[in-house]
């Protein structure tokens, strides 16, 4: 047996009293505590009971950097994503300049092994097409050797099918995957309200889930006909999930995401007594009906939709405290969505099995990132999580730059207390 | 009646009580309009903040004429003259405008939920004015106070509410007006220009003017703006006027003493034809004086509301 570096005692998985092995920044063993234990050189981490779980991945995020660092930077997303219990994240090509040369990838990686060498790992994704401007396709192998695990648009659909289809195909010579952002770009007005009862009583222009729908049918249909795999980022509605679960049940190489925040609010939220008109709650796509958030959970629970991701998209504070129709759509996610996710696992709306899914097994699988099963020689990424503990979702209490979540001032149950990467605490 | 609330941002917060409560003062200042000086010291010493940051000529100038009836000093601030042409947030108009001290603003602002936006940072009231395509109070208040003024009682009326219901405050304002008061509401407009979820409100909804028209009350036909064109809601609008503009053969098929409104501006012989909207069946006209009293009822009772004088 190798030699063991670290050994968390005590640890409670699913249910069990653990002791957790890891040499060389992988997991050797993990058994049943015992009453005693010989340690040797290695460094003993008592967990006190505290829940362990494996480490998560987030396939979309926004971490702003080049261009909007005072939106979110290297260094701050990744703090939050430590804290928030990630091990691995991928952030999109939206920056200034866009990530579509290996240059800006290569400076992003540079930043994150300069504020955090031991993890979170970033995993960039390049832009799909030069500029984001879906006309010509970015230089893929320059990318995908500067370190991009994907490609996607994500926010600029790319209008032309020709040229997505093009992109798609010329991804997989460089064994990578593509995410699209499905928003039909005619009826997908960005418009961060659902089209729908609520938009209409407001007087706001919505978007209509078709318009979602209709682009994740196109991309379905491409998908069959190219036999080669499409990711579908951040799906809403119900349409979409029946859609995608007959894609599976035809063998069509689909996987999706969806968002805590699809699970857990709806577009009520605009028009509550304390939250009318409230710019916190305004995302593309926007929060939809109560039958689309069931929806969203039936999916997640039947693997329907493969996995989450926060979306995490950090904007400042001035940016969002202003008129509905002026602020910019997205919602902080890093911080909070372990609390809220876990807390559906606590109330039986969603499987634990489901929830690991969702945060560690299918997005590594599907982008080919390492995971943590707690197998021998998986990569030793878990934390400590102690599922009792309150706290206030404050400006404070985020380690994102970004504050901007219609959860501020909600009590969320659950923290992390202490998290490795690679056998390494990070936190 | 102490008046406990501090801002008017729609009608849906009021009750029918306090409907008419409006009503009743505005029609106590009413009797002002007939006197040779038609001025008041009621509110002498306050000021009113007039800050529209889209055109306006009547519901502006309806404001100023109301506040100054009232004595109190008014004060304009449009987007051409505020610093949101220079690129100020509206919070910093807010809180600029607030560390003057205003008594009341009146606002009306392009975007959807603007007036709430300043409510919840001004410690005076405030007073929408219109706010994108979501509510005018104000407007609603008067159409429905000229109604009163005609018929007293609006229960058991069928009023029609003809055009852009879509992109129109005016319609969703009244919508949840005339229903409180007991009225029964029709929606008549190209599939085009209705709202998505219109099916789910409260009124019956209607594509064929000629049956929609039958045996109402009252039609309040709403502006069309013409760039609806443009944004392709519409062929044309000349096949707009033939479909949906209000002609006399409409008042034949309506009850005989159809009232005819219209919020202003009018394009005539689009959404009305020229001669009905100077016919007696026409209440354009006493909609801007109801205007004026309904919006000096309203600044008296926001401006002296509980805890106030």
């Amino acid at each position: 047996m190798a030699k063991i570096d670290l050994i968390v005692r005590r640890a409670k998985l699913d249910g069990q009293d653990v002791d957790v092995f890891v040499s060389e920044g992988k997991i050797a063993e993990v058994k049943p505590s015992a009453e005693t234990l010989e340690a040797g050189d290695a460094v003993v981490e008592e967990a006190f009971g505290l829940t362990l779980l494996p480490s998560m991945t987030d396939v979309h995020v926004h971490l702003r950097e080049p261009g909007f660092e005072y939106k979110e930077d290297v260094e701050s997303g990744l703090r939050a994503a430590a804290w928030g219990g990630f091990s691995n994240i991928m952030c999109m090509a939206n920056t200034k300049p866009v990530n579509d040369n290996g240059a800006v990838t290569e400076f992003m990686l540079d930043k994150a092994r300069k504020h955090w060498p031991d993890g979170p790992r970033l995993f960039p994704i390049g832009a799909l097409t030069k500029g984001l401007q879906g006309k010509e396709l970015a230089p893929m192998g320059e990318l995908a050797e500067a370190g991009c695990a994907a490609f996607s648009n994500d926010g600029v659909p790319v209008e032309s099918t020709k040229i997505f289809r093009l992109a798609v195909e010329y991804a997989s010579d460089w064994d990578r995957v593509v995410i699209d952002h499905c928003e039909d770009p005619y009826l997908g007005v960005a418009a961060g309200v659902n089209e729908g009862e609520v938009s209409s009583r407001l007087g706001l222009p919505g978007q209509p889930d078709v318009a979602e729908a209709m682009q994740v049918a196109r991309d379905i249909l491409l998908a069959e006909y190219l036999d080669l795999p499409i990711h579908l980022a951040h799906i809403s509605c119900r349409r979409s999930a029946d859609l995608i679960r007959f894609a599976k049940s035809r063998g069509v190489k689909i996987s999706a995401e969806t968002t805590p925040h699809y699970l857990t609010m709806t577009e009520n939220i605009l028009e509550a007594e304390a939250t009318e008109f409230d710019a916190l709650a305004k995302v593309n796509p926007p929060l939809r009906t109560e039958d689309d958030r069931q929806a969203m959970i039936e999916a997640l629970n039947d693997g329907t939709i493969d996995c989450l991701a926060t979306d995490h998209a950090p904007h400042a504070g001035y940016e969002k405290e202003t008129e509905f129709d002026v602020a910019p759509c997205g919602i902080t996610g890093l911080d909070t969505a372990l609390s809220v996710t876990w807390g559906l696992v606590r109330d039986g709306v969603l499987t634990r099995e489901a929830f690991l899914r969702a945060w560690t097994t299918a997005p590594c699988g599907i982008f080919k990132l390492p995971v943590n099963a707690f197998k021998p020689g998986d990569p030793a990424d878990f934390f400590l999580f102690d599922e009792d503990e309150d706290w206030t979702v404050s400006p404070a209490t985020l380690h994102s730059k970004g504050k901007n979540t219609p959860l501020l001032g909600s009590v969320l149950k659950g923290r992390v207390k202490t998290h490795f990467i690679a056998g390494k605490k990070v936190v | 009646m102490k008046w406990l609330h501090k801002d008017l941002l729609d009608v849906s917060r009021l009750s029918k009580a306090e409907v008419m409560a409006i009503f009743e003062t505005a029609g106590r200042f009413q009797e002002l309009q007939e006197r040779p000086v038609k001025k008041v010291p009621t509110l002498k010493g306050r000021s009113v903040v007039l800050f529209f940051a889209e055109p306006s000529t009547r519901t502006k100038t309806s404001f100023d004429v109301a506040g100054k009836r009232l004595s109190a000093d008014t004060f304009s601030l449009a987007k051409s003259s505020s610093s949101l042409t220079k690129g100020e947030s509206l919070k910093d108009t807010a809180l600029t405008l607030q560390a003057m001290a205003p008594d009341a603003i009146v606002i009306r602002h392009w975007c959807s939920g603007a007036a709430r936006f300043m409510a919840d940072r001004l410690d005076c009231s405030v007073i929408n004015a219109g706010d994108g395509r979501h509510a005018h109070p104000t407007q609603a208040l008067l159409d429905s106070f000229t109604l009163h003024q005609e018929w007293g009682d609006l229960s058991g009326r069928t009023i029609l509410i003809l055009g852009d219901i879509a992109h129109s405050r005016v319609a969703r304002s009244n919508v949840i007006l005339l229903n409180m008061l007991g009225a029964k509401v029709r929606l008549c407009g190209p599939r085009t220009l209705l709202p998505p979820a219109v099916r789910n409100w409260p009124v019956e909804v209607y594509s064929d003017l000629d049956e929609a028209v039958r045996g109402v009350d009252a039609v309040m036909c709403l502006r069309l703006q013409l760039e609806r064109q443009k944004d392709g809601l519409l062929p044309d609008l000349r096949e707009y006027a033939r479909t949906y503009g209000l002609g006399m053969k409409h008042v034949e098929l309506a009850n005989p003493d159809v009232r005819i409104m219209h919020p202003g501006p009018l394009n005539r012989g689009v959404e009305i034809s020229s001669e009905l909207a100077d016919t007696a069946n026409s209440l354009i006209l006493d909609q801007v004086a109801s205007g004026v009293v309904v919006r000096m009822a309203l600044l008296f009772l926001y401006m002296t509301r509980k805890g106030e004088e």
